[in-house]
Parts: structure tokens; sequence; C-alpha cells
């Protein structure tokens, strides 16, 4: 039995025209032109913007100019991309195999309580990041935390550090406590694609003696590989646009020594000031369109480079 | 609970709804505020004393996170929907305001005679023509301590740097006691209770404060680097995990008994008062030599304007000039002890504390933080700057020297000195 692939039908058919579609968006629509398009337009119209002696007016691309050219602002922008980047990387190979793995193991038929698994697993998800920030400072405290507690409880207490006030340990600590709070989502999706398989095909596998792991890296992973594709792609975009968890775990300077500054904290000190920096709205507007830039990048990337050359099937 | 709060409302409307038409003419005042810690303070104290001499003005006090307050009030600002007064940050957060005309100009608000240039100097333009807020307080930097630690092994207060770290040494030796309870994730812990805290005793306090401004020192210079070399020498004596500790991990590792010293600025003390179970005391920051004179961060901190855009400017300058007058002075100082009055009328405090702290003024030099005036202007931001490289030289990331060197680099990127 083999799957075929799809092809999509040209609608050769002509239709009378179904104005009911357009009403049905509209709704839609201006909500999301009005909250979303438009701020989004209105943004990147502000990073050509400054104020030049006094004067508010266009300015070409020199706040561009500023950002990448300035020694400064350029070390704490490549910094903040850098940290990003780490962010991304370590909720792809941790997050996402964590999650891929979980749905695995709840799609095994005979498991029991697999939907008390799914709901505790996915709980922290519906938290919300202030919660979970303070929830996870508490645990890793130093001082109070459970963290140190339960480690010096199996004699492991050496192994416990200050993580969240080290610059070189910061940014993967809040990293993984962001994968804990989200790898509820990767493993919903890919779940539900696990299920999506027929058993007819399962079946089939194990009449010619494909079974266990190797049913797995045979079978089932190349047919949610485009749940998986999905999947990527919300990670990276949540990722390049996180700020909440750091700015609740770390604060706005994300400190240590901006061992923890993303896109995200970057932009809001920026263009909303700090203690005694003022707000620079001309150039958190910049960073706001380098990011939307960056973001854009990569869903073209995906779109236009790995999901069109991806195999899809159809049972 | 917001649901609550509206039904509350809700309720209380209709209710009073009535009530409130007997009183056409009144006019409410909102109150714009970081400090909502005092708001039981201004509830109940402060309002109810100004209500009761000025019927037909109400007053609401409304305060936001300390964070975000100047972020969300300069939004307010420009949206038109702040508060009648602002509660004024100390130096630029406030002339910026007062540069973009959100502030109304108070120079001649009665009852402004009552406080000295200085305690004005945060809220005056940098010509001096110009005052736009009623100076309300100032907070004073030194060491608060557990006089029951002290007593039980039996340490004397340091005076100096020296005996200082004698008293600290021991204190670890002992091993009782955490010696000194600081933290440095929040970073500010480090500059505001670490750097500028002893810093005075070193670069002299408006002396060095002033030359900074003026271009004839620099942050490389030996009396700016010698403090950083102090606070390096700290790190022995903090906790377990100070890199991960916070504020709130700090003020609860002292008033709980478990550290000893707790390098602070009054506004603690009425946190403490209430948390504390044992005696404390509080002594200023040490001095390099005996004999040595002593500095202290005597901080203007805050102070209250009149939005410029305010409909009911009248009633507000009524309500200013009262927080100029010697009685709000009393009230506010004894139900805020360690926020300390700024009228040239002497003020009698009752809480011991905050008698300690303000008897420095007489034997010490008063300065401000070194960051706040004038330097913290443009970016990279000084003060912002000076968090991150007070934190990086407690961690040891920095040593003292690499940390001077990033400041002064940062603030040679934009800072040109008046000549």
């Amino acid at each position: 039995m083999k799957p075929h692939e799809t092809t999509m039908d040209a609608g050769a058919l002509k239709r009378p025209r179904r104005w009911h579609i357009l009403v049905f968006l509209l709704p839609a629509l201006i909500v999301y032109t009005a909250v979303m398009i438009l701020p989004l337009i209105e943004t990147l119209r502000q990073s050509f913007y400054n104020t030049v002696d006094g004067q508010y007016g266009f300015v070409g691309l020199s706040n561009f100019k500023v950002l990448f050219g300035d020694p400064r602002w350029a070390a704490d922008f490549w910094n903040a991309l850098r940290n990003n980047f780490v962010f991304f990387l370590i909720h792809m190979v941790v997050q996402n195999p964590i999650g891929i793995a979980l749905a695995a193991m709840l799609s095994i038929p005979k498991l029991r309580f697999s939907a008390f698994y799914r709901t505790w697993i996915f709980l922290p998800t519906l938290l919300s990041f202030v919660i979970v920030g303070f929830i996870w400072k508490l645990i890793l405290s130093p001082i109070w935390g459970v963290a140190p507690f339960l480690m010096d409880l199996v004699g492991l207490k050496w192994l416990f550090a200050p993580w969240l006030g080290r610059p070189d340990s910061a940014l993967i600590a809040v990293s993984l406590i962001s994968v804990w709070q989200y790898v509820g989502i990767p493993m919903m999706l890919i779940y539900a694609a696990l299920l999506n398989i027929p058993d007819e095909v399962i079946e089939a596998a194990e009449l010619d003696g494909v079974t266990g792991w190797s049913q797995f890296w045979k079978i089932k992973l190349p047919l949610i590989l485009p749940a998986i594709g999905i999947i990527s792609i919300l990670t990276f975009v949540g990722n390049f646009n996180a700020f909440d968890l750091i700015y609740t775990v770390q604060g706005a300077l994300a400190g240590p020594d901006k061992s923890t500054d993303i896109l995200g904290t970057l932009l809001y000190r920026t263009f909303f000031g700090f203690q005694l920096q003022l707000g620079d709205r001309s150039m958190g507007a910049t960073i706001a369109a380098i990011m939307f830039l960056i973001i854009l990048a990569g869903v073209s990337l995906y779109l236009f480079a790995i999901q069109r050359r991806m195999r899809r099937y159809q049972f | 609970m917001t649901r609550t709060t509206i039904k509350g409302l809700l309720l209380a409307s209709s209710i009073l709804g009535s009530a409130g038409l007997a009183h056409a003419q009144d006019v409410t005042l909102t109150i714009e505020s970081w400090r909502n810690d005092d708001l039981a303070i201004w509830q109940e104290k402060l309002i109810p004393a100004f209500e009761a001499k000025n019927p037909g003005i109400k007053v609401v006090f409304s305060p936001s996170a300390p964070t975000e307050y100047n972020a969300a009030l300069n939004a307010k600002l420009d949206a038109g929907s702040a508060g009648d007064l602002i509660t004024c940050r100390p130096f630029d957060p406030s002339l910026e305001v007062y540069n973009r005309k959100h502030l109304a100009d108070l120079t001649s608000l009665p009852g402004m005679e009552n406080f000295s240039d200085v305690a004005k100097s945060a809220w005056t333009t940098d010509d001096g023509k110009s005052t736009f807020c009623v100076p309300m307080a100032s907070v004073i930097h030194g060491f608060i301590y557990n006089k029951d630690a002290f007593d039980q092994l039996k340490l004397s207060v340091p005076t100096t740097e020296e005996e200082f770290f004698a008293v600290l040494e021991k204190i670890k030796a002992d091993g009782n006691y955490i010696p000194m309870a600081m933290g440095t994730k929040d970073l500010w812990e480090a500059a505001t209770m670490g750097y500028q805290n002893i810093g005075p005793a070193y670069w002299k306090g408006e002396e060095g404060r002033l030359a900074l401004i003026k271009g004839e020192q620099k942050l490389t210079d030996e009396p700016w680097v010698e403090p950083y070399r102090v606070i390096a020498k700290w790190k022995d004596y903090l906790g377990d995990g100070f890199e991960a500790q916070t504020y709130p991990d700090s003020q609860n590792l002292f008033t709980l008994g478990r550290a000893a010293i707790y390098p602070a600025g009054s506004w603690e003390i009425t946190g403490f008062n209430t948390q504390a179970q044992f005696k404390m005391g509080a002594f200023p920051p040490p001095v390099k030599k005996a004999g040595d004179t002593c500095y202290i961060s005597d901080h203007t901190d805050i102070g209250i304007g009149l939005n410029a855009k305010s409909p009911n400017a009248e009633a507000g300058k009524t309500f200013l000039t009262w927080v100029a007058s010697p009685e709000f002075a009393e009230i506010y100082a004894n139900a805020l002890p360690g926020f300390f009055s700024l009228n040239s009328t002497a003020v009698k405090m009752t809480d011991p504390l905050a008698q300690e702290f303000v008897s420095w003024r007489e034997k010490c030099k008063s300065t401000i933080r070194s960051t706040y005036q004038i330097l913290s202007r443009g970016t990279p931001n000084l003060e912002n700057e000076t968090w991150l490289e007070s934190a990086n030289v407690i961690n040891g990331t920095d040593t003292p020297e690499v940390a001077a060197k990033k400041l002064q680099d940062g603030l040679d990127s934009w800072f040109k000195p008046a000549k």
C-alpha cells in the first residue's frame, strides 16, 4: 500500500461569486488590520524617523546605521541576537525532541492514565509567565529554594550553583524554564499527528516486520515531519518574539552582565526606557523593524525552501 | 478580585451617587506615584489630614509599579490621561517631563521658600531659573546592623574601612550569621547599596561629583576606582549563592536574623521595624582612615509636581502648598521613617533608627548619588551601566579597573563636560 501524493486540483469549475466568504472574513480582517497590521506599518515608518537637532523628521537609514555602526549599539544588538539564537537552539534541541518523545510515549496504546499525563504536562503552558517565572525563581533560589534542598537530600548539593545569577549559566537556565513551560505545545501537536496515522499503515509495517524503534524512525517520523516543521517555525517565531519570561525572571536589564539579554528585552529597554534611561522610540522602532525582518526571513525560508519540498501523504 | 472590586464600585456609585450630588463642587485630585508601599499611609494619614482642612477637594492616591512608573507616566502624559499631581523622580526623568511641557512651573508656589536650593536642585532646570516639583523627601545611605548579633559576638560598630572588614571577618569566623546581606541578582543593590553607599567617602562627596560633571575627574581616577576595589572584597562576606540573591531575599535574610549587616538605604526602616524581631542599629559608611571626614549619600529622592494640563490646577496648587508646609513634613517623616523631609523647618522624628540616620547630616558631609545629575542623560545610560558594572565587580566578572574603564568609555561616547 503506497501513500498517494496529494495533487491540488485547480478548480476548473465556474462557480457563482461567494460574497458570504468576504462578509465572514471581514470582522477578523478589520480587527487584525487595526491591532496588528497598522501598528506594524507605523513601527516600520518610525524606524526611518528620528529627532535631529530638536526637529523630528525623516532620516532615511541613519537609525539603522547607528544600530549597526555605533560600537555600543552594535555590541548590544549582536549580543542580544546571539543570545536569542542560543535561546532558540536550546528550544530546538531540548523542547522539541522531548515533545516528540512524550507524544510518542503517550500514543502507545497500552499506556494507562495517558489523559492524566497529557493534561499535567500541558498544564504549565496554560500558566501565566509571571507565575512560571516566580515559581522557578523560588525553586532555584540558593537561599530558600527547593532545588538546593532536594539536591542536598540525595547528596548532590555540590552540583548546585546560583544558576540564574551566573553569566555563564543564566541564559541556559532561563531557556530551560521556558522549555519546561512550553513543552506541552509540541507534544500536543505531534500527538495529534501521530493519532492521524491510520492503523492500516502501522499494521502493514508490522506485517513487513518493521516494529518498535525502527517503526518509529521509518514509518511514524516521516509521517509527522510536516507537524515537526510547523513546530519548528512556531518555536522560531515565539523565541524571537520572546520577552516576558526573561523580564519576569531576570528583569529588564537582563542580567547578569547582559547575559540573558535577547532582542525582546533590548527592544523594551530602548523603546520604553528603564530607570533613569529615557525611552527612545525611534531606535526602539528600529530594533523592532530588525526583529520583524529576522522573523520574516526565517518564516520565508521555511515556507519557500523547506515546506515546498516536504512530501505530504494522504490516506 | 477585580470583579469584586468592580461590583463594589458599582454598588458604591449607585448608593453614594445621590450623596455625591450634594457636593457637585467637589474637585478630585489624582496623584500618580511609584510608591505603592505608601498607599496605606496616604489613605489613612496624609489625605485625611489634608481633606479635613480643605473641604471641597478630594484626593486619590493611585500608584503603579516602581519599575514601570516612568514609562507608564510618560505614556499617560502623552495621551492626556495622567493624574493631576505627578510624583517626581529626581533629576532628568522629571526634567524631561517638564521640558515637554507636561509639568507646571512651580517656582512661585507659596511654600517653595521652605526649601533650600540643594533640596530643590533635583527638580530645577539647569539654569536654576524654574523649579517644577515640590521636594518631598530624601533617603540616606548607610548600614543597618543586628544589635543582638553584635552584642553576642562582642563587636563594636566599625568606623573605618579596616575596622569594617575586621568586623566582617569576625562574623564570618563565628559562622552563626551571614556577615552581610546583599545580592547581585537585581544589579541595583550592588550599585545603590554598594558603590553609591560607600563611594562618597572616596570621591569626597560633592567635590568629586561636581568635578566629574565639570570633566575635571574621570571615573578611571583613583577616587572612583577605589570604592570598586572595596566592594570587590565584599564578595567573601556575602551569603551563599549571592549571585542569584534578589533584593527581597536580602531584606528577608536580614529581618529573619540570618545576616548581621545590611547595606541599606533609610527607606528600609519602616519595613524592617515591622519585620525584624531583634534590636537594630545603624552606622554611616566607614571612612578610609580614622579622623577622615565622613560623607553620606543623602539623596533627594522624591518630589511632587502639577500636571500642566490638569483641569484642577488651583486645587492642585493648594495641595502642593500644603505638601510644602511643615505640617506635611512632620506627618510624612513620622509615617515613613527613613524618608527624611527636605523642609528647612526641623522635623521631630520619634523613630530611633531614623534619628540615627538623620543625625549623620550633622557630622558628615552630604552628597547625592553621583550618576543622577546630568551624567545619565545619554546613551549608554551611566546609571544603568553602573548597576551592571557594580554587580560585575562583586561577581568577579570584571576587575575594578576594567569596570571603571567601561563606564568612562561609555560616558565619553556622548558626554561633553561644560567648560
